[in-house]
């Protein structure tokens, strides 16, 4: 179930390249689960597309109860518009849309990729897992430290956790499909969560698959209305029964089968 | 008087719950509309029109298909179609429950696959009026309204959808009426391209003084044509200068996919009985 509501901006802080921005949005972090989004509406009508925007923490809030708290990349017109957002401001949010991460029932080793801003939804899914008994590695990726999600914040509801940099700044120098083969050896895998670039998603969904592990992936394309209304998201999947179609990532997805996605067309 | 409801709209035959439809393309089959209404549903709605049907499945494109541009979305042509089967045993069914009035898009590539869509469609179980964009050329889409209307049943009406070009829109107004058509929608997207050059459709409020001209041309013309008008309507004001304008209805698209609240904002509004805006007077 979503609502749509007027939001309010409780706090904004910068965190390296991004900002960190904390939304009182009543409903939906009660609904929220680890992979659903905010789709957010500049309240103007220049600019008319949604932006949706992983959920990256759902934190309590002194006064205000829950809170949700977003990963902002201030860059394009609607990053720098939510960015460049004061406290107190208020805006129209609706959440929390779309499939989340299916979660394993038993208690099996679990490894999750993230690269640069996408990474946010991996972190309260961790938590998720590790609820409920099961291993987590962490890879988190990005072109230098500053675009980086904190790996310190991770550890704690993560066994293990490798950062790779494209700068080698911090960590392995690389890109996260370098790493994957060997972590998901090491950690013997059963599931593969996935959220980054399609060319990341696309290699985490192959090395599951070579490793005989299941794999779920939260595909980040533009999602003009992100409430399944205008089909401007479509994804290209192989269905359940065989035969390929497109899907629209905003409500069957973006979390979505690895071994589903026909990446080819995607890139 | 505020939460008295919607008076009901005459258009072409039909009885409407009020003034406000959603257009083509811009609701979702329904169900996806609905948790952005009151309880009611799609039934404070004056009508619901689908997404354009083709007769058999249509693939979209994989690439963005929809793309912002200043005050506007941009919609690359190849949205992709269920085919005319699959639409009337899942999508169609769950309309006609809803309480709303459904009016059914069409497109083909044919007069024949558009008259075949009218004569299967036309009997289908909720369908209230099919709803036909032609092109702008007047005999082209007299022809075209014609195919449709020969095989519907009486008391279905055919909306025959015209984009908001000054040159052409009172000729093929007066064409498609004369053809047959129940009602003319003006207010299609304007013929544009993506920035790679592919073709699309503008839509929104860039195009909204431009629809409301062409509206008020229709009228101006033709006093006794049944018009709907659309075209970047986002707000109550902005629907109420169309039906100024002399439209009996109005279509609301894209501002659904920036505010999926939008219909059921203009609905409950337009049930009050403010008067028309005057001259936006502001700087």
């Amino acid at each position: 179930m979503t609502v749509h509501v007027t939001g309010e901006v409780l706090d904004s802080r910068r965190v390296g390249a991004y900002r960190h921005l904390t939304i009182v949005a009543p409903g939906v972090p009660e609904r929220f689960r680890p992979g659903t989004v905010l789709a957010v509406t500049p309240a103007d009508s220049a600019h008319l597309a949604r932006r949706p925007y992983w959920i990256h923490r759902v934190r309590t809030v002194g006064g205000y109860g829950a809170a949700v708290q977003l990963v902002v990349d201030p860059t394009g017109a609607g990053g720098s518009w939510l960015a460049g957002l004061p406290v107190g401001a208020r805006l129209p949010v609706t959440g929390p849309l779309g499939r989340p991460f299916a979660l394993p029932k038993e208690p099996v080793s679990c490894v999750l990729v993230g690269e640069e801003w996408a990474a946010a939804p991996l972190f309260p899914l961790a938590e998720r897992l590790r609820e409920r008994g099961c291993s987590v590695t962490l890879v988190v990726a990005a072109r230098d430290e500053a675009h980086l999600l904190s790996a310190l914040e991770a550890r704690r509801s993560a066994r293990a956790v490798s950062v790779v940099t494209e700068d080698g700044s911090v960590g392995i120098r690389g890109r996260a499909a370098d790493v994957l083969a060997d972590t998901l050896v090491r950690a013997g895998a059963e599931v593969v969560y996935a959220a980054g670039r399609v060319d990341t998603l696309h290699a985490a969904a192959a090395a599951a698959e070579q490793h005989g592990a299941w794999s779920q992936t939260a595909v980040a394309v533009p999602q003009p209305c992100s409430t399944g209304l205008c089909r401007g998201c479509p994804l290209p999947v192989v269905g359940e029964d065989g035969v390929a179609r497109d899907v629209r990532a905003c409500t069957e997805g973006p979390v979505v089968r690895g071994d589903r996605v026909r990446w080819g067309e995607l890139s | 008087m505020i939460g008295s409801g919607p008076a009901p709209v005459e258009l072409a035959g039909m009885s409407l719950a009020g003034p406000v439809l959603v257009a083509a393309g811009c609701g979702g089959t329904g169900p996806e509309l609905a948790p952005y209404l009151p309880d009611e549903g799609l039934a404070v709605l004056g009508g619901f029109v689908t997404r354009s049907i083709t007769l058999n499945p249509r693939a979209g494109d994989h690439r963005p298909l929809v793309v912002e541009t200043p005050s506007g979305l941009l919609h690359a042509a190849g949205l992709p179609s269920p085919g005319l089967e699959p639409f009337l045993a899942t999508e169609l069914p769950w309309l006609a429950r809803s309480g709303t009035r459904v009016v059914v898009s069409i497109t083909g590539s044919t007069l024949g696959e558009h008259a075949e869509l009218a004569r299967r469609l036309g009997r289908a179980p909720g369908l209230s009026a099919i709803e036909v964009p032609v092109s702008g050329e007047p005999f082209h889409a007299a022809s075209l309204v014609s195919a449709v209307a020969r095989d519907l049943p009486r008391g279905v009406p055919v909306l025959a959808k015209i984009r908001p070009d000054l040159l052409r829109v009172v000729e093929t107004a007066r064409a498609v009426l004369d053809a047959g058509a129940g009602a003319v929608v003006v207010g299609d997207a304007l013929p544009a391209a993506l920035p790679d050059g592919r073709p699309a459709g503008l839509s929104g409020p860039a195009i909204r003084p431009v629809a409301l001209r062409c509206v008020t041309e229709v009228r101006a013309a033709l006093p006794d044509a049944p018009v709907v008008g659309g075209g970047g309507i986002m707000t109550a004001d902005d629907a109420r200068s169309f039906l100024a304008a002399g439209a009996v209805a109005v279509q609301v698209g894209t501002a659904l996919l920036h505010d999926p609240t939008t219909a059921a904002h203009l609905a409950a509004e337009l049930a009050s009985t403010r008067p028309a805006p005057q001259e936006d007077t502001a700087p």
